[in-house]
C-alpha cells in the first residue's frame, strides 16, 4: 500500500501532465483551425487546375503528342511511392495509418513482382517502414524546419519526383497521405499521380463548357507545362490534408489523454481520502482506548 | 465605360482576387494581351511578369505573377498563378533571389535546349524587375 505521501506526489504528477497534454490539445486546435483554412483557400487553385486540365485533354484528345507524364512509360515495373507523414508524435494512430496503407500496398506491389522505391516526406513515415523497407527507401523530405507550408515545399517534392520519372527510375508513381474527413476520421489515401489518371480529376463542367478554345501557345506545350504543375498541386494538397488531419488527430488523441488523466485524478484521490480517513479514524481509536484505559 | 467581367486570380495557396472588373492586362506566353468582356475563349501560359487589373469602379491593381496560365471565356477569366502578390507587397530580396537562381540554372544547364529556357526565364524576370522597380 503507497504511503500517503507518495499518493499525493502521484497525485501532482498526473495533474502536471494534464495540464501539459491539455495545453497541447488546445494548441492543435489552434493550428487545425489555421491549417483548415490554408486547405480551404488551396481548394479553388486545384479545382480550376482540374477543370483546365479536363478541358485541354478533350482537346488533345490523348493523341500522340500527349507528355509520357500523362500516358506513363507503357509499363508498370517499377513503382515510386510517395508516403507523406507527420514530423512529429503523439496524434494517435494517424502516422501509423497511413504507413500501414503504404505497408499494404508495397506488400501487395512485391507479391506481384514489382519493384518498389520509396520517398518519405515526414520524419515518422521514415521511422515506421525504415524497420521494414529500409533498402527501399530512395530518398526522405524533411519538412521539420517549415513553419508554414508553402507551395514551394510541395513544388519541390513535384519536381524530385519529375526529376527521376525523366531518368526512368520509375513507371508508376502513387502518393499516400491521409484525407482529412473530419477532427475525428482520416482517412489514409492512395493516388496515382504518374501517369495521371483522368479519373482523378474529377469530370469537368466548366462554365466553358463546350466553347471552342484558342490556345497560344500550342494544347500539347501548354499540356506539358500543366501536368508537372499539377503534380505539384497534387502534392500540394496532400500535404495541407495531412497538416489538417495531424492536428485533428493531435488534437482528438489528447482530448483523450487528458480525460484519462482526469479519470486518473479522481481515482487515486479516493484511495487518498480513503486512506486519510482510516489513518485518522486508527488515531482516534488509540486515544479513546488509551483514555479508557486510565 | 466598357462592360464588366469576372476576374479571378488564384494562387496555391490562396485566392487573391475575386472581383468584377473592366480590363485586365496578361502577360501571355506569346505577349501582352488585354483581356476585356466578351473576349473569345482563350488558354494561354503567362510568363512572369505584371498584371494589371482594372476594376470596374475604375481603380488600378498591379500584381506580380511568375508562371502559370490563363483560362479565357467569354463570361470571365481566371489567371492559375504558380505564385502572386501585389506589387506594392513584392518582397525585392526574394525577387533578388530568384534571378540569382534563374543565373545559375542558367550558367548549369547541360544541353543548349535546356540553356535557352534557362535564358528566357532569365531575361523575363529581369524585364519584370526593371518594369517594377519605378513603383
Amino acid at each position: 500500500m503507497p504511503s500517503l505521501k507518495d499518493l499525493r506526489n502521484r497525485i501532482a504528477s498526473v495533474k502536471a501532465t494534464q495540464k501539459i497534454t491539455k495545453a497541447m490539445q488546445m494548441v492543435a486546435a489552434a493550428k487545425l483551425r489555421r491549417a483548415q483554412e490554408a486547405a480551404e483557400a488551396a481548394r479553388p487553385y486545384s479545382e480550376r487546375m482540374g477543370s483546365v486540365l479536363a478541358n485541354i485533354t478533350q482537346a488533345v484528345g490523348g493523341g500522340g503528342d500527349a507528355p509520357a507524364l500523362m500516358t506513363g512509360t507503357g509499363k508498370d515495373d517499377v513503382h515510386l511511392l510517395v508516403v507523406c507523414t507527420a514530423e512529429r508524435g503523439l496524434c494517435g494512430g494517424f502516422n501509423s495509418q497511413i504507413a500501414r496503407h503504404a505497408r499494404d500496398h508495397i506488400r501487395r506491389l512485391l507479391a506481384d513482382g514489382k519493384q518498389v522505391k520509396i520517398i518519405c516526406v515526414g520524419k515518422k513515415g521514415f521511422d515506421i517502414l525504415r524497420r521494414d523497407y529500409a533498402s527501399m527507401i530512395i530518398d526522405r523530405v524533411d519538412l521539420r524546419e517549415v513553419k508554414t507550408l508553402g507551395f514551394v515545399n510541395a513544388d519541390a517534392i513535384a519536381r524530385k519526383v519529375i526529376h527521376l520519372f525523366n531518368e526512368g527510375a520509375f513507371d508508376v508513381c502513387t502518393l499516400f497521405y491521409s484525407q482529412f474527413k473530419s477532427v475525428i476520421s482520416q482517412i489514409p489515401t492512395a493516388q496515382q499521380i504518374i501517369p495521371a489518371g483522368l479519373a482523378s480529376t474529377p469530370a469537368a463542367a466548366t462554365d466553358g463548357g463546350n466553347a471552342v478554345y484558342e490556345y497560344e501557345p500550342e494544347p500539347g506545350e501548354i499540356l506539358s507545362d500543366l501536368i508537372p504543375r499539377n503534380i505539384a498541386v497534387q502534392v500540394f494538397r496532400a500535404l495541407l490534408e495531412n497538416a489538417a488531419g495531424e492536428m485533428g488527430a493531435k488534437m482528438s488523441a489528447m482530448d483523450n489523454a487528458t480525460r484519462n488523466a482526469g479519470e486518473m485524478i479522481n481515482k487515486l484521490s479516493i484511495t487518498y481520502n480513503r486512506q486519510r480517513q482510516a489513518q485518522i479514524t486508527k488515531e482516534l481509536i488509540e486515544i479513546i482506548s488509551g483514555a479508557e484505559a486510565l | 465605360m466598357a462592360e464588366a467581367f469576372k476576374f479571378e486570380l488564384v494562387s496555391p495557396e490562396r485566392l487573391l482576387v475575386s472581383a468584377e472588373v473592366e480590363s485586365v492586362v496578361i502577360p501571355g506566353a506569346e505577349g501582352e494581351m488585354t483581356v476585356m468582356a466578351h473576349h473569345a475563349p482563350v488558354m494561354t501560359t503567362i510568363k512572369p511578369g505584371v498584371v494589371t487589373v482594372k476594376s470596374a469602379s475604375g481603380s488600378e491593381e498591379r500584381y506580380v505573377v511568375f508562371g502559370g496560365f490563363a483560362d479565357i471565356v467569354p463570361a470571365g477569366c481566371t489567371l492559375l498563378a504558380e505564385s502572386a502578390v501585389a506589387v506594392k507587397d513584392l518582397d525585392r530580396a526574394d525577387l533578388a533571389r530568384r534571378i540569382q537562381e534563374a543565373r545559375e540554372d542558367a550558367n548549369d544547364a547541360k544541353d543548349d535546349q535546356v540553356r535557352s529556357k534557362a535564358e528566357q526565364f532569365l531575361s523575363q524576370l529581369t524585364t519584370l524587375e526593371g518594369a517594377i522597380l519605378p513603383a
